[in-house]
């Protein structure tokens, strides 16, 4: 008996029980007839795959990559990763123009900001969007995210890198190709934020793309090489004084701890928990009494927190929920879960436009209900989508926090004197 | 007691791959043929083997006979059943604690059989088949693969059919009609009208019913003296191995992993039973250990495989007549003509062999029916004329859905039947075998489908991960549109879930039982099938 007591299945597409729940939470399986669904796609494939990989579909295209379906499944199966995967295992064709173009977010970025008030304007021009539409296929309602005529890591090396020497803690800061390329501002709010908790902030010794967009576009090889010069920094950060190494986005906060073991096979237990979201680790901070926050009185806001999918798939909501209520002015409503539909590149394609709308049309419909000051949360992405599609302006929870922060007061009280 | 007006040439008792091929084989040369069988189709061992097409390898020491007929029927199923065949190939591995001589013998011995066997390096092998047992010291290239034979029988029962053969499920011989020393006829219970008496009369009746052929032949006066070899298999979650893997040794027990379809098998023990429990075959725990710990010789990777369920079936051996004690039992075809061996006329039996070799037994049994009927012109086709569904498929299945692709991996050329015009015909009923609604509905129309379990022979409906946690509702549900007969497939629901946790039962550990008690929630608890008082097979 001790053989049965023993065979336990190791294979992970073994252990769903086909309930179907994660089918029931799939953003895409109402909305597109043609995509299978997370269970079909997933589990159920993959044991048809084994078979004979002539049982891959092409329509597994249409997952988001969301990973709700895994947030629901009772048994643990990660069904996300295994569409994923069989995507990335048995897709035939090479990825398109368009979608390395998307895909290639480090390289558009080094190339765009280096004339940025010309890309921007271009991008932002009728034509240019029409030719974009009807050549490449990048639907002509999205509106690029505007470049930064200064990145972040210039403005970090000229006017924040040398106080940061007066910090005994430190953290890294992964601020992923948006906030270097297209928002800095959100960088500087980290720096201020952490700088004024007492903590200083170094940055990577060397950075690349997280690689979510190359993972989704299939471009194996070179997410693979980034996120092994990714992961050797981060080692290196840790071993000389950093206590964590922390993202303001979300996205590529779960791409480094989740997808880089799931989906690219590049161990990463020995660093995995020491890098988080730059919320969560002030929150744990906050929690143990190490730092202290303190807020203007006059900041008042009604604000409507959403949840980014891969936010929840981390299980970090809480974290930015419990820091933005610690605001004294803020009224804050936590929206229903809800994926906004963009999923990263997903939604700049063509084909997927629609999709993407009806999938975050509930979302929208209940930001305008709520009808709140601003939006925040955690992804670059869903504030493209949701700026796009309710007009509303979207912050991330840390520059929210900087910006009702009163700065000198939460100085003094974490010992720091000028 | 109704009797059927049509008089016959042959009644053939018996709805596994014997019987069907011998009703396919009478039809092709132009007799009036009916099929009875007590159950639905494959009830028997047909339904509970290893699905492997034997190249003979496995007999070419012990069995050269056997050995021979396997090899070339082999070659033959594999034209004539292309849809039911998987051309795996299959290899015969020694492990350190086995004698590599012994390989050498094997070579030998089949190729005196016939049988093209190649020793290749243990690396090759593994590189042809990466989850065999690294440790093995030796490999031997045969030509082995999987058959289905649920859709072999199935594709037997069709073409005779239509030729003209008459087919009678649930329906049980409880007697002959006789004019003294000659069969006439048999007398039947319709199980499906309260055990109806039903009578038919033929020139030949042919005895093709596996191991309960000792029954009948004993209900008819004569004996064939047969012994209960119970084969005990379980069945894994998916596919392990691509390749057949056989141990080179002595046949032995659990040396076989068999890759069919979605899942892979491992089998068999041999074990004599007792004939009062032929029609209750449980796989004890001691069995489950067997086949595991040796399973694992071959593939180690069966250890964390998650096991779906075990069954066990029971070979028809027979004794030769000139060997009463029994002791040398041979896998060979045995076929009776009891007119000239015990002076009863009017009954043929057809027993001995094996799966493999159904198509031969069935020639063999139509042959001495001609003979009877004086009609020794006819000649035998089935070396040649492809079952319907296995004719050659000129179709492109590149960008078909994984259904289409599926459905016709089982019905071959026939899935063109199935309707997929509309998206409800495509919606899948068993999400694990990907089987939907128009081939249920294709099945229920064509194939002699009357209630769920029969469903499952002839689509898979039910025999994937989940075990029919998800479809047996909605089959029920297509059913019951046809016969809007509610209460007898809410009972047939109940009849499914317990037939599969009785394969289940077995294995019942880890997902397995979490998965078993989650179906009993849904369909004892949620649905109330609980409140149902107990159901027999369907009858």
């Amino acid at each position: 008996m001790d053989l049965q007591n023993e065979n336990i299945s190791s294979h992970n597409f073994e252990q769903c029980l086909k309930c179907t729940i994660c089918t029931a939470y799939c953003p895409v399986t109402p909305i597109n007839p043609r995509y299978p669904g997370p269970k079909q796609a997933g589990p159920d494939g993959e044991r048809y795959r084994l078979k004979n990989p002539e049982f891959f579909d092409e329509a597994f295209k249409y997952c988001l990559n969301c990973k709700r379906c895994e947030v629901a499944c009772p048994s643990g199966v990660r069904i996300g990763d295994m569409i994923l995967s069989a995507r990335l295992t048995y897709t035939k064709s090479k990825p398109s123009l368009r979608d390395t173009m998307l895909a290639e977010t480090d390289m558009m970025g080094s190339l765009a900001t280096v004339c940025a008030p010309v890309v921007n304007a271009a991008l932002a021009m009728k034509p240019v969007k029409l030719v974009m539409d009807r050549t490449l296929g990048i639907d002509g309602h999205r509106q690029f995210p505007k470049y930064t005529s200064t990145r972040f890591v210039t403005w970090f090396n000229r006017s924040a890198r040398q106080e940061q020497s007066k910090f005994k803690r430190r953290v890294s800061y992964f601020h992923g190709c948006y906030v270097n390329y297209n928002y800095p501002a959100l960088g500087r709010a980290f720096v201020g934020l952490f700088n004024a908790a007492g903590i200083g902030v170094d940055l990577l010794d060397r950075e690349k793309c997280c690689g979510v967009a190359k993972i989704s576009n299939r471009l194996i090889a070179e997410a693979t090489r980034d996120a092994k010069i990714n992961l050797e920094s981060i080692r290196k950060a840790l071993a000389t004084g950093s206590e964590a190494v922390v993202a303001t986005s979300s996205t590529c906060c779960f791409t480094m701890r989740d997808e880089y073991p799931h989906i690219l096979g590049l161990k990463n237990d020995d660093i995995r928990s020491s890098v988080t979201l730059a919320v969560a680790h002030l929150a744990r901070l906050v929690e143990s009494g190490e730092v202290k926050l303190v807020f203007r009185d006059d900041y008042r806001r009604r604000i409507a927190y959403h949840t980014p999918c891969h936010m929840e798939r981390m299980g970090l909501t809480q974290y930015s929920v419990d820091m933005l209520s610690m605001i004294p002015g803020v009224e804050l409503v936590v929206l229903d879960s809800n994926c906004c539909g963009i999923a990263g590149t997903y939604g700049f394609k063509k084909e997927n436009y629609e999709t993407s709308q009806a999938i975050g049309a509930p979302l929208f419909n209940q930001i305008g209900r709520v009808s709140p000051d601003f939006v925040a949360t955690d992804c670059e992405t869903c504030k493209w989508q949701i700026e796009m599609s309710t007009g509303l302006k979207v912050k991330n929870p840390v520059e929210i926090l900087f910006e009702a922060l009163d700065v000198d007061a939460t100085r003094r009280a974490n010992g720091l004197h000028d | 007691m109704r009797k059927l007006d049509k008089h016959y040439d042959v009644i053939v008792i018996g709805g596994g791959a014997t019987g069907a091929g011998t009703a396919r084989d009478c039809a092709l040369r132009g007799l009036k043929v009916l099929l009875v069988e007590r159950f639905d189709f494959t009830h028997g061992a047909t339904g509970r083997n290893h699905g492997l097409l034997h190249s003979g390898a496995r007999y070419a020491v012990t069995d050269k006979e056997s050995a021979t007929e396997c090899i070339k029927e082999n070659m033959i199923l594999r034209r004539i059943a292309a849809n039911c065949v998987e051309e795996t190939g299959g290899l015969f591995i020694t492990l350190p604690e086995d004698d590599l001589a012994y390989q050498q013998t094997f070579v030998d011995s089949c190729l005196a059989a016939g049988i093209s066997a190649e020793a290749i390096d243990p690396d090759l092998a593994r590189r042809l088949e990466p989850s065999v047992n690294p440790s093995l010291i030796g490999a031997v290239r045969v030509p082995d693969g999987a058959i289905d034979p649920f859709r072999l029988t199935m594709a037997n029962i069709s073409d005779a059919r239509s030729h003209g053969a008459d087919i009678l499920t649930y329906h049980e011989v409880t007697g002959y009609i006789r004019t003294g020393q000659r069969v006439e006829g048999v007398v039947m219970a319709d199980h499906r009208n309260g055990g109806e008496e039903v009578r038919a009369t033929a020139d030949v009746v042919v005895n093709a019913a596996g191991i309960w052929g000792h029954l009948l032949a004993e209900m008819a006066g004569v004996s064939v003296k047969m012994f209960p070899a119970k084969g005990a298999l379980l069945v894994f979650g998916h596919r392990v191995n691509n390749i057949v893997i056989n141990r080179c040794r002595k046949p032995a027990n659990a040396d076989i992993l068999v890759p069919g379809d979605t899942v892979c098998v491992i089998g068999t023990t041999s074990d004599r039973v007792p004939f009062d429990s032929v029609d209750r075959m449980e796989v004890t725990p001691d069995e489950v250990d067997v086949l595991l710990r040796e399973g694992v010789m071959l593939a180690p990777s069966l250890a964390t495989t998650r096991i779906l369920r075990a069954y066990a079936g029971v070979r028809p051996l027979v004794a030769s007549d000139d060997d009463p004690s029994g002791r040398s039992i041979s896998r060979g075809i045995v076929c009776l003509d009891h007119a000239t061996r015990d002076g009863l006329e009017g009954f043929v039996t057809i027993t001995g062999g094996k799966l493999m070799t159904y198509r031969l037994m069935a020639e063999w049994a139509t042959d001495t029916v001609c003979r009877k009927l004086g009609r020794d012109g006819l000649k035998c086709q089935t070396a040649e004329l492809p079952l319907p569904g296995s004719e050659p498929d000129t179709r492109d299945f590149s960008s078909a859905s994984a259904g289409a692709k599926a459905s016709a991996g089982r019905h071959g050329t026939l899935s063109a039947r199935i309707p997929a015009d509309n998206p409800a015909d495509k919606a899948l009923v068993c999400e694990c075998e990907e089987v939907s609604v128009g081939e249920i509905e294709y099945a229920i129309d064509n194939l002699n489908v009357d209630n769920l379990l029969n469903l499952r022979r002839r689509t898979r409906l039910g025999m994937g991960t989940c075990q029919g946690q998800l479809c047996i509702c909605r089959a029920a549900a297509l059913l019951e549109k046809r016969d809007n007969c509610a209460s007898r497939h809410l009972r047939g629901i109940a009849q499914f879930v317990n037939e599969r946790w009785k394969g289940m039962r077995p294995v019942a550990w880890g997902d397995n039982v979490a998965e078993a008690q989650f179906t009993a929630w849904m369909y004892g608890g949620v649905a109330g099938l609980d409140n149902l008082p107990p159901a027999d097979e369907m009858k």
